[in-house]
């Protein structure tokens, strides 16, 4: 590697002086190159390729794969989902996070302890979130069913994981559930960094509760609230868990998010050159919307 | 009057909201805990109760003794599936945490060639979608004979965790000043050893934070272990569908387990609260 022939000049201190801190990096780069970069350049080179796993064959084929996906309706479809999965549940969690981080950032009793439980959903494995879902969802004996007609809201009990739509809202509300609390605890942490002082002094000059959220509020939590919408649709984009345990992706197809359809095409198709060059493309989107993350974070350094 | 019925008015919808954002919290968790301690004819029951009128810990027991004569053979697995999760975690923790540190310290106080691109550069690691990794991944193990194997999923870990560990932990070191170390320096300390002497006992809370995260995402994680392990490395999150997707459903073992697997996490979240937050602030990236 370039880097270890790069650092301070030689000066007659021993190689270890002089080489410390790519020696201190290097257990951690070797990691990331193994377990990453390989793998990464492996999948281009197998995204050119189809494989026949019966012969155990790997035949080139150019860009085909690149050209197939823009061709499959199925997978347009899963992008399109994707979209307004991810869109819905960014926005929604930026809303009512701030909305309850705002609510929580009032004095009443008991506040420490309602803070505290917002780290239990982030907390809760994913795969326990989605069952936990699948359940309450459940046609037959689920509780948001017993909830619903106990309230007079439905006559009767609904499958709600039974039609596309509303097997995906299902799982947005799922998602939403789990993600939200996370948007609530920074935005509370940034309200934190805003002196009483300036509240007080706005509603002696008699500002109003909006005027005062969009001039003193909102800018100051601009940053944190920008950093979470870029990573929050980085991993809305990579949603999988949830799509494989509540609803498998059905009823026709009507909930496969790219990454389960790239997961299906790869493992249960063993389309594994098709299913590369899709995730090269996913991971495209996400190289992109980095890249502005790192624009804005250096930018609230400053 | 006027004034102080308005006050009124502010406070108790204050309360209510308050009350509305509990519920909408806990009640989702509560529900499945209420669930594992039901019996079946309680939750089959229509209209449903939502106190069960005959709470039991059997199904704890059994699922933890092994006891379990249900029709479901994952409740037999799921001892072996919480060890192998617990190996699993526990050793991507160490030698995140281990190499981590050191990767950390130097990105955090030397200055050498190409310093800023390799840190963005792991950034950009950790944003790669799981799906562009397991593909070529899968292909290089099978080959390898590394399927199902725990020790292969270990290492398959540090992809996610160690990226982490070293963006968190740099971020902590940042704010240690640097006064600390120089004048340990100056009094004959050598370089790395003014590091574990003076820097790292400073940054305890940091060490402590980024520890309980590094165990929370691994103990959590599912998409590499459904697809890099089968029986024998099998880890409790691909347990946890099992009792609901391959041998039919049962929603009271999967809520059991659900509560089991989601204890470890939970409580050392909720007990390091302050910590782990101060983490997330300061420039966590992931969600």
């Amino acid at each position: 590697m370039s880097k270890n022939q790069g650092g301070q000049r030689h000066d007659g201190r021993p190689f270890l002086d002089r080489h410390l801190p790519q020696l201190l990096i290097a257990p951690s780069i070797l990691i990331i190159l193994g377990v990453l970069i390989l793998p990464i350049l492996y999948s281009i080179y197998l995204s050119f390729h189809e494989i026949n796993f019966s012969s155990n064959t790997y035949q080139l084929v150019g860009l085909k794969n690149y050209i197939e996906m823009f061709q499959d309706t199925y997978y347009l479809k899963s992008i399109s989902l994707t979209v307004y999965f991810t869109v819905i549940t960014v926005f929604t969690e930026i809303f009512m996070g701030v909305g309850i981080a705002l609510v929580l950032n009032q004095k009443f009793k008991g506040r420490g302890f309602v803070r505290g439980i917002m780290i239990l959903p982030w907390a809760l494995p994913t795969v326990v979130n989605a069952v936990m879902w699948k359940w309450i969802f459940n046609a037959n004996y689920g509780v948001f069913n017993a909830l619903l007609l106990k309230l007079g809201l439905i006559d009767s009990y609904q499958v709600w994981l039974g039609t596309p739509l509303s097997a995906l809202n299902c799982m947005l509300f799922a998602n939403i559930w789990k993600e939200t609390p996370y948007v609530v605890l920074l935005t509370i942490a940034a309200l934190a960094n805003i002196s009483p002082d300036i509240y007080e002094a706005a509603r002696v000059d008699g500002s109003n509760v909006f005027h005062t959220f969009r001039t003193i509020t909102l800018p100051l939590i601009k940053p944190v609230v920008l950093i979470l919408a870029i990573t929050k649709t980085i991993w809305a984009l990579q949603t999988f868990d949830l799509v494989f345990i509540l609803t498998g992706g059905g009823p026709a197809s009507g909930t496969e998010l790219m990454t389960f359809f790239i997961h299906k095409n790869t493992f249960k198709f063993l389309k594994f050159g098709y299913g590369s060059a899709m995730s090269y493309m996913l991971s495209m989107v996400c190289f992109v919307l980095t890249f502005i993350y790192i624009k804005v974070f250096a930018s609230k350094e400053d | 009057m006027n004034k102080k019925l308005k006050h009124v008015l502010k406070r108790t919808g204050l309360y209510a909201l308050v009350l509305l954002i509990v519920v909408y919290v806990l009640a989702p968790y509560l529900w499945m805990v209420i669930s594992s301690i039901s019996t079946k004819v309680d939750l089959m029951e229509v209209p449903l109760k939502f106190i069960p009128r005959h709470p039991t810990l059997q199904n704890y027991k059994d699922m933890l003794l092994g006891t379990s004569n249900s029709t479901t053979d994952a409740a037999s697995q799921f001892m072996h599936a919480m060890k192998n999760s617990a190996i699993v975690t526990v050793c991507v923790t160490a030698v995140s945490m281990a190499v981590g540190i050191l990767a950390s310290y130097a990105f955090s106080r030397f200055r050498f060639r190409f310093k800023q691109q390799t840190f963005m550069a792991i950034l950009f690691t950790q944003m790669i979608p799981p799906i562009a990794i397991i593909i070529p991944l899968y292909m290089i193990m099978l080959r390898a004979k590394l399927l199902d194997n725990i020790w292969a999923l270990t290492v398959v870990y540090l992809s996610f965790v160690l990226p982490f560990v070293i963006w968190i932990m740099k971020g902590y070191i940042d704010g240690i000043p640097t006064e600390l170390e120089e004048s340990a320096m100056i009094d004959g300390c050598g370089r790395l050893r003014s590091f574990f002497l003076i820097v790292l006992p400073v940054a305890s809370t940091g060490l402590a934070a980024t520890t309980i995260f590094a165990f929370i995402i691994s103990w959590n994680e599912f998409f590499y272990a459904l697809n890099f392990t089968s029986l024998a490395a099998k880890t409790l999150p691909v347990l946890i569908t099992e009792f609901s997707s391959k041998y039919g459903a049962d929603y009271i073992l999967t809520c059991t387990s659900g509560v089991i697997a989601s204890l470890p996490p939970v409580l050392l979240a909720l007990i390091f609260q302050k910590y782990i937050i101060a983490g997330l602030t300061s420039g966590a990236v992931k969600g």
